[in-house]
Parts: C-alpha cells; sequence; structure tokens
C-alpha cells in the first residue's frame, strides 16, 4: 500500500513538488473567484460556502480516518456541538460572530478531547460502534433539551452578525469560510507534515510494531481524534452561520455517514479528495433533490456503487490510472 | 410511586425484548460476518411491512410466519449482490454499502406504502387487557416477551445442535480453518446473514403491532441494538440479550422519574461500562478488532 500521498513525501522529486504547487495555485485561483464564475454555471454563492464547509469537516475527519485509521461513525457530534455552541452563543450571550465561532469550536473540541481517549478503548468494528453511540448521545440531550435547543424543531432566532463592521452577505460569508477553510487546511496539511503527523500515518499502517517501539499508539489517536474534531466543529459553526439555524440533524449520525462517504468518495488517502467528494456530494444533494423525491435513493445507490466500484475515490481512480 | 417504577419497568422490558431481538441479529451478523449491518433497521421495517400486507391473506399468525421469511430472502440477495464482494475488504466499506442500503430500504418504503403511519392488525383475544388489578397490561405485550424469549431459546437450540448452528460457532472462532476443513464458506455466511435478518423482521413485526408502521420505525431501535451490543459485549449472544433487556429497563425506569432522560440513560449506561468493563459485560477480550 503506497497510496499515501503525504504534502511532502520523503524521496519526492523537485519536478512533482512544482506540479503540486501548480495544481495548489490554480485551486487557490479557483475558490477564490467563486462568487464570480459560479452564477455563469448555474450555481450560487450558497452552494460554494456549503461545498467549502462539508469539505473542511470531511478533511478534519480525514485525518483520523485516512490518515490515523480511525473509523469514528460519530464525527457529526463535533459538527454539530460546533453548530450549537455558535448559534446558542448569538442568540443568548454576544454579538460578535468570531467569539461565538471560538466557543462553538472550543465546546466541539473539548468534547472531542474528552471523548477520545473513551472511544479508543476499543478498536476496529468496536471504536466505530462505540463513536457513532456516543455522537447519539449528543443528538438525544439536543432533541430533549427543548427549552434550550428548540428540541426537533432546531435552534432559531439569531443572524450572523458583521464582523469589523463588514456585513455578512452571501458573497462575504464565502469569502469567511474560504479564510477559515484554508486555516483548516493549512493546519491539516502542517500537522501531516510533522513528525506527528508520520506518527499518525505509523499507526495506521502498522499499530502493533509501534506499540513495541514503545509509542502509547492509544493516546495518538485520541490526539488525532480531538484534532479531528476541533476541525468538524469549525466546519458546523460555519455551517450554523451559513444557514443561521442549526437542527438537531447536524448531530445526527446520517451525518457522519454523510462526512465519510464524502471523504471516500474523494478519495481518503489524499489529502485534497474529501474537496472533490464534497463538490460531488453537494451537487448529487441539491441538484437530484430537486429533480426527483427518491434522492435518497440517489444517494444510497452512489454510497453502495462507490463502495464497490471506486474504494479509492475519485482521486485515487485518477491517481492509479495516471501510474499505469 | 413503587407501582409507577414496576410499570415502567415492564414496559422498558417490553422495548428492551425489540431491543434485544435487534442486537441479537446485528450481533449474529457481526460475528461471522465481520459487518456492522446498518441496514438492520430497513430490513425490520421490510418484514413489518411485508407484513402489513399479507394480514388479510394469510391473517396475523401466517404473516409472522411468512413476513420474516420474505425478509430474509431480500436479504440473501443483497449479501449475495453487494456484501460479499466486501468480505475482503476494511469494515468502512460493509459499513458504508450497509450504511447506503438503508437509505434505499427506506425510501423505497415510502415510495411504496406511503411516509404516514399504518396500523398493524394483530388478533382481538391479543389486545384483551390481562391484568387490570394493578397496571394496565395487554396481552400482546406478554406475548411480545414471551416471543422473543421462544425465538432466542431457538435460536440457541439451531447454534447447539444443528449442524448450521455447529458451523457458525466453529466459524465465529476461526474461519480459516474451517475453510480449509471443506466448509463452504460463503453458503454459511449467507445463511448467517440470513439468519440475523429474520430475526430483525420479527423484531419488526411485534413493535409494528404495539407502535405502528413508518418507513423510519427501524431508526429508533437500531442504536439502542449497537448500545446492547457494546454494554452486553461483542461475541456473546447471550451478552447482547442480556444487554437489549438492562437498557430496555433502565430505559423504563427512567421515563418514570425524569422522562426526558429516557434516551440519554442508555448512552450513560454505555460509557460507565467502557469505562468499567470495556469488554462489556460476556463479551471476549480482543475480538474483531
Amino acid at each position: 500500500m503506497s497510496e499515501i500521498s503525504l504534502p511532502r513525501e520523503a524521496g519526492a522529486a523537485p519536478k512533482r513538488d512544482m506540479r503540486q504547487l501548480y495544481m495548489l495555485a490554480g485551486m487557490a485561483i479557483l475558490l477564490l473567484l467563486v462568487p464570480f464564475w459560479i452564477p455563469l454555471v448555474g450555481g450560487y454563492t450558497d452552494l460554494a460556502s456549503r461545498v467549502l464547509i462539508y469539505a473542511l469537516a470531511a478533511m478534519g475527519l480525514n485525518l483520523l480516518l485516512g490518515f490515523t485509521g480511525g473509523l469514528s461513525f460519530g464525527h457529526a457530534a463535533y459538527f454539530g456541538l460546533g453548530a450549537y455552541g455558535t448559534g446558542l452563543m448569538l442568540d443568548y450571550v454576544t454579538s460578535s460572530t468570531l467569539l461565538a465561532m471560538l466557543v462553538g469550536v472550543l465546546t466541539g473540541g473539548l468534547a472531542a478531547l474528552l471523548l477520545g481517549p473513551l472511544a479508543v478503548r476499543r478498536r476496529g468494528i468496536y471504536f466505530s460502534m462505540i463513536t457513532i453511540a456516543i455522537g447519539q448521545m449528543f443528538y438525544f440531550i439536543a432533541v430533549r433539551w427543548n427549552s434550550l435547543t428548540g428540541g426537533e424543531d432546531g435552534l432559531t432566532g439569531y443572524a450572523r452578525q458583521p464582523i469589523f463592521g463588514i456585513p455578512l452577505g452571501s458573497v462575504q460569508f464565502y469569502y469567511l469560510v474560504l479564510i477559515f477553510f484554508a486555516l483548516g487546511a493549512w493546519v491539516l496539511w502542517t500537522i501531516l507534515d510533522s513528525p506527528l503527523g508520520h506518527t499518525f500515518v505509523a499507526i495506521r499502517e502498522n499499530q502493533k510494531r509501534l506499540t513495541f517501539l514503545g509509542i502509547r499508539v492509544d493516546r495518538y489517536i485520541a490526539l488525532s481524534f480531538a484534532i479531528s474534531g476541533v476541525i468538524c466543529a469549525l466546519a458546523g459553526s460555519l455551517n450554523s452561520l451559513l444557514d443561521n439555524f442549526v437542527s438537531p440533524d447536524d448531530l445526527k449520525y446520517t451525518l457522519s455517514g454523510n462526512f465519510l462517504i464524502i471523504a471516500v468518495l474523494g478519495g481518503m488517502r489524499n489529502f485534497w479528495g474529501p474537496l472533490v467528494g464534497a463538490i460531488i456530494f453537494v451537487l448529487v444533494q441539491n441538484y437530484v433533490s430537486a429533480v426527483t423525491q427518491n434522492w435518497m435513493t440517489v444517494l444510497g445507490l452512489i454510497f453502495v456503487l462507490s463502495v464497490m466500484f471506486f474504494p479509492l475515490g475519485v482521486l485515487g481512480f485518477f491517481r492509479r490510472r495516471s501510474k499505469a | 410511586m413503587l407501582l409507577d417504577i414496576v410499570f415502567n419497568g415492564f414496559n422498558g422490558l417490553i422495548v428492551g425484548s425489540f431491543y434485544a431481538l435487534m442486537a441479537i441479529g446485528l450481533s449474529l451478523i457481526l460475528g461471522l460476518n465481520g459487518v456492522i449491518n446498518f441496514a438492520h433497521g430497513g430490513f425490520m421495517a421490510l418484514a413489518a411491512y411485508f407484513a402489513f400486507t399479507l394480514v388479510p391473506y394469510v391473517g396475523f399468525w401466517g404473516a409472522l410466519v411468512i413476513a420474516p421469511i420474505l425478509a430474509g430472502g431480500v436479504g440473501f440477495i443483497v449479501e449475495k449482490l453487494i456484501i460479499q464482494r466486501l468480505y475482503t475488504r476494511d469494515p468502512l466499506y460493509s459499513l458504508l454499502a450497509t450504511f447506503g442500503l438503508a437509505l434505499i430500504i427506506q425510501d423505497m418504503l415510502r415510495t411504496i406504502w406511503g411516509a404516514q403511519g399504518l396500523p398493524l392488525a394483530i388478533p382481538d383475544f391479543l389486545n384483551q387487557p390481562v391484568s387490570n388489578t394493578y397496571f394496565f397490561v395487554t396481552g400482546y405485550r406478554l406475548f411480545v416477551v414471551a416471543l422473543a424469549i421462544i425465538s432466542t431459546a431457538g435460536l440457541f437450540a439451531i447454534l447447539r445442535y444443528t449442524r448450521l448452528g455447529v458451523r457458525i460457532r466453529a466459524g465465529n472462532a476461526d474461519l480459516e480453518t474451517i475453510a480449509a476443513l471443506g466448509v463452504n464458506i460463503y453458503l454459511l455466511r449467507s445463511a448467517n446473514f440470513v439468519l440475523g435478518i429474520m430475526f430483525a423482521g420479527l423484531a419488526g413485526i411485534l413493535a409494528a403491532g404495539q407502535l405502528g408502521l413508518t418507513p423510519t420505525m427501524g431508526d429508533q431501535l437500531i442504536m439502542p441494538a449497537f448500545v446492547a451490543i457494546v454494554v452486553g459485549g461483542v461475541g456473546s449472544l447471550l451478552g447482547s440479550l442480556l444487554g437489549g433487556l438492562i437498557i430496555g429497563v433502565a430505559s423504563g425506569i427512567t421515563t418514570a422519574f425524569y422522562p426526558a432522560g429516557s434516551e440519554v440513560v442508555i448512552y450513560i449506561i454505555m460509557g460507565v461500562m467502557l469505562v468499567a468493563r470495556p469488554r462489556g459485560l460476556l463479551g471476549q477480550e480482543g475480538l474483531l478488532e
């Protein structure tokens, strides 16, 4: 298995580094100009914001899933906690969007930090079951704590406030999302490029060996869990600002499943895989639901077919093609 | 107050029976097939809808027998077409595939039978209250508990005394060895999957008799079934049974004191179990990890 594509792989030729740099620059330009070209292809700016938010969440999850080898099915919980934290702050406490975001990220991150050690007591399928159950606990708390969260109807009654006097319209908000997306991607990239990131990958590749080398594998997986939880919380916080609304479904395991399929669909061994996955996912969700009532079946088929025929995702598929 | 607790505890026992039936089926599939079957709730609802359609023709009792078999047949096709191809891969893939299947089944149910709730007709004599002296218990509730016990005992008898059961247990212990000994493990895993689905189907029909039918009825039961497996311990069917009953009763009793906490309490039990005894009540150490 050498499908790893870390930011800077040992022995990578400088030529490839240059190519990566060009790709990155091209991507940055495309993303920066979204509000200008997206109406031309029949989209709208909020749709692009949603893509970046889901991509950020799936990239955070992918640190644990694709690079550390921990199959969490409960990361929507941290996404949702970030969303509720931000929404509740704006609703009851502050009118500062950034402060509300900070509280949201801290809430989700803290929960991931505290619950990670509990989940890593088990591995493999068992780990997935525990993460999903922990996630559902938050879902039921949100549904039942009616007076605070609005229960099943969700949290409403707040709106994103201007930052430094700049009102956050659709376009301005897109750039805010883009800034945080870039920040999150940079953090993840830096981590993966550091000894810490190499330890994560080594855990994925051979856990037993690392244990023999005296590395506390449990702690590293818990750390990866916490970092990915923080990134998911950041994405959730942005999501609550995009909608000016938080639904308990933002915590539900179905959303965790969506993040997983976004990562797998794009290619979970690739750093940018989740971004590709998010583009496909959001487009399908958006346009298919407009065409047919049976969009759930279409979504389900995407799950089943991509798992059966594209296990390496879109990027993995093309990478393999170009190598062959 | 005491009566209240007993009454809610008994209600919890019935809900716990549903959890237990679901958890046993899931646990069976998890053990031999190594798959967390997210579509379990979907299959459960599917069987219930089959029963709903069959009742006018074959009556409640006929539907109770035929519907789980039909659902098992659908399960057989699904296992052959999709899940069997994923056994050699990372568990992530079968997890996502069954998750997608759950979406498809739910959507199909909604398309065919409609999103609104439907009642499942049960025989009149089961609807009679058995006792009004202390609290209200219908015959149906006793019937649910009795049938859960009988079917579980039946499953244990199959696993203990039939050739299929012996092979399932042997496969749980060491699949490669029994393959080398000449057992067709593909067929064995198909059979095991179908058996698990039939259990889900039974739970679905029983639940529909009490709670009615909706396309999402499986959603409410599948999460507690996961928790039941974790609490009872992976790899032990008896553990799943116990786990289901325990969280059912705990949830019921909590309803008496603090209704809003009735769902959260089962996750708290799971958390406590993970801290105090990570392998669960009767689980084996290091299985499926």
